[in-house]
């Protein structure tokens, strides 16, 4: 059997929405189901955005995703997803409001520059989680891969295992928390925000140093653990921008050196 | 972009040509220039060759057909000049051809002599190991070369989109440590030391017959094994030596090892499972070829992993 499909889910641009779901009525309003074997990416894309925004369904179960790119992208809506399986690369990109809930791993880039709303994973993460995050709770139970949250703007990323390196490269603003291990460059070249580990920092990139811990620190450790039932490790350190690359010239060479 | 594949079967042969073909096809949007093949049947005392004469998209003049035919009887002579016994010689194109046969001498005298005919090129020499490569998707490429029923314990695949040197089946991974038995290597990344190390290894005697990086990895690692190094421990030596961004896939004899770099910049899936390995660029290629719903996780950077058939 010849494999004539593209996982990207291009070169499709007249496809329609397949119409395969069922909808009942639920408890918050309707409620769909539908399974994505047999589809494009495109197509399920548009059976999602045709059931979120034309027939205004609250809940949507997607099955068997099968590790496609780029699967419910763009959502701008408050509803509540359901993945069953692993999404390939991109997954849940650009969304605004929706809370989804995948029941496997995610590739890389997942989550990259939402909005707002929430994003679960139950088990592994890819390189790039929460890449350009602008608010919302991104929450992966398995461990994530390199550069978590680059370039985030605010928003929390919610680790239960593992990060790998440069977790918080270029953080802007928002939260991050690893409650295991993370690997080298911990927040390099961050401008602010904050990262709370758990377990051990391999080392710490340019210009991050660690903080002390305050109350509001503990309370948000533990409300954000407590919505998501992660356990929390025994205890945490807190890593915050130096300051040192806000502001440097030509006078300053030393600071120069340290981002060259 | 590029994309790589491994598998390999721990409790015996499967059907690595038909996975192999799957995995790469469904990555074609990866790299859809050409696709190739690094295929481990069963041992046999016999060497199995493989050889292409010329490339599939170059200027077919007139006698193009004639001359190849020559060169194809070139081949064969020389074999038995310089002292093997042909079992089998067959050709899946008018370019490229497989070859059987008993020889006990050393390897890179014959390689040489079988390149010294012209527009001949040794694509894979060993007692198990063959690399099929041409330009097109993996399906294509399988079906030109009767790859769906080719059985054995492990392989690695790799379609490409070229961005360092030309779209021809020379350029096309994967690579086979010339002259070293059996050892091939598939490459997703850019090495930027290249000719620092081209040179080097040049000096050591070995030909490079390509102008792509990747060419470099195979040739640097079988060097290592022959100097009495592990694979493993000549593959964390790699780590620190080659510049540049990379995920690769080395075969030998009897092992699959995969490395990724220290910035963990080109991707890598792994699934793992007591009776097979499998490993590629994507999921989707993971999936293509195993029925029931699995766990995957990415490795880290630095990470160096060998397995064993």
């Amino acid at each position: 059997m010849r494999i004539s499909y593209d996982a990207r889910g291009l070169a499709e641009p007249v496809a329609q929405a397949p119409r395969v779901a069922t909808v009942e009525s639920g408890e918050n309003g309707l409620v769909a189901v539908f399974d994505a074997a047999e589809l494009t990416t495109r197509q399920i894309n548009l059976e999602l955005r045709r059931l979120v925004y034309d027939e205004g369904v609250a809940e949507v179960t997607i099955r068997n995703p099968g590790a496609k790119h780029s699967l419910a992208v763009g959502i701008l809506a408050r509803c509540r997803i359901t993945i069953e399986g692993s999404l390939g690369y991109f997954g849940c990109g650009l969304i605004d409001g929706p809370e989804i809930h995948i029941t496997g791993r995610v590739g890389w880039s997942v989550a990259e520059n939402m909005m707002s709303g929430v994003v679960v994973i139950d088990k592994n993460s890819g390189s790039l989680t929460g890449a350009a995050l602008r608010g919302g709770d991104v929450v992966v139970r398995g461990d994530v891969g390199a550069r978590s949250g680059i370039d985030q703007k605010g928003g929390t990323i919610l680790v239960g295992g593992n990060a790998g390196m440069m977790t918080g490269f270029m953080l802007q603003r928002g939260r991050q928390v690893i409650c295991g291990n993370v690997g080298g460059g911990l927040g390099d070249s961050m401008y602010d925000g904050a990262i709370y580990v758990g377990g051990k920092v391999t080392s710490l990139g340019v210009d991050c140093v660690e903080a002390e811990l305050d109350a509001s620190d503990d309370e948000f450790l533990a409300r954000k653990l407590g919505i998501y039932g992660i356990e929390a490790p025994a205890s945490w350190r807190k890593f915050v921008c130096g300051r040192k690359l806000w502001n440097y010239d030509n006078l300053e060479p030393a600071e120069r050196k340290l981002v060259l | 972009m590029c994309g790589i594949a491994g598998i390999i079967h721990r409790d015996g042969p499967g059907d690595i040509g038909a996975e192999m073909t799957r995995m790469l096809q469904s990555m074609k949007h990866r790299g859809p220039d050409s696709s190739g093949f690094a295929l481990y049947g069963p041992p046999s005392d016999l060497l199995v060759m493989r050889i292409k004469l010329a490339d599939p998209n170059e200027a077919r003049g007139f006698g193009w057909s004639e001359r190849l035919e020559r060169h194809r009887n070139e081949v064969e002579h020389r074999l038995a000049k310089i002292g093997a016994m042909v079992d089998v010689m067959h050709g899946d194109q008018e370019y490229a051809y497989r070859v059987t046969f008993r020889y006990s001498g050393e390897l890179k005298p014959l390689a040489d002599y079988m390149e010294d005919v012209p527009g001949c090129e040794v694509l894979s020499l060993g007692h198990s190991l063959e690399i099929v490569k041409d330009l097109n998707d993996a399906e294509s490429v399988a079906e030109q070369y009767r790859l769906s029923g080719f059985t054995g314990t492990h392989a690695i695949g790799h379609v490409r989109m070229a961005t360092e040197s030309d779209v021809d089946i020379s350029g096309a991974h994967p690579y086979w440590a010339y002259p070293f038995s059996d050892i091939a290597v598939v490459h997703n990344g850019q090495l930027t030391n290249y000719h620092m190390w081209r040179r080097r290894l040049e000096r050591l005697g070995h030909r490079f017959q390509s102008e792509c990086d990747s060419e470099i990895i195979a040739v640097y690692l079988a060097q290592k094994m022959d100097d009495g190094l592990s694979l493993e421990t000549a593959m964390k030596q790699s780590l620190d030596e080659l510049d540049g961004v990379f995920t690769y896939l080395v075969v030998t004899e009897d092992s699959l090892g995969v490395a990724k770099d220290e910035m963990a910049a080109k991707p890598l899936v792994l699934y793992e499972s007591p009776e097979l390995v499998a490993l590629a660029s994507e999921e989707v290629a993971i999936r293509a070829v195993i029925g029931h719903e699995i766990d995957t996780y990415d490795p880290y950077e630095r990470e160096v992993l060998v397995w064993q058939r």
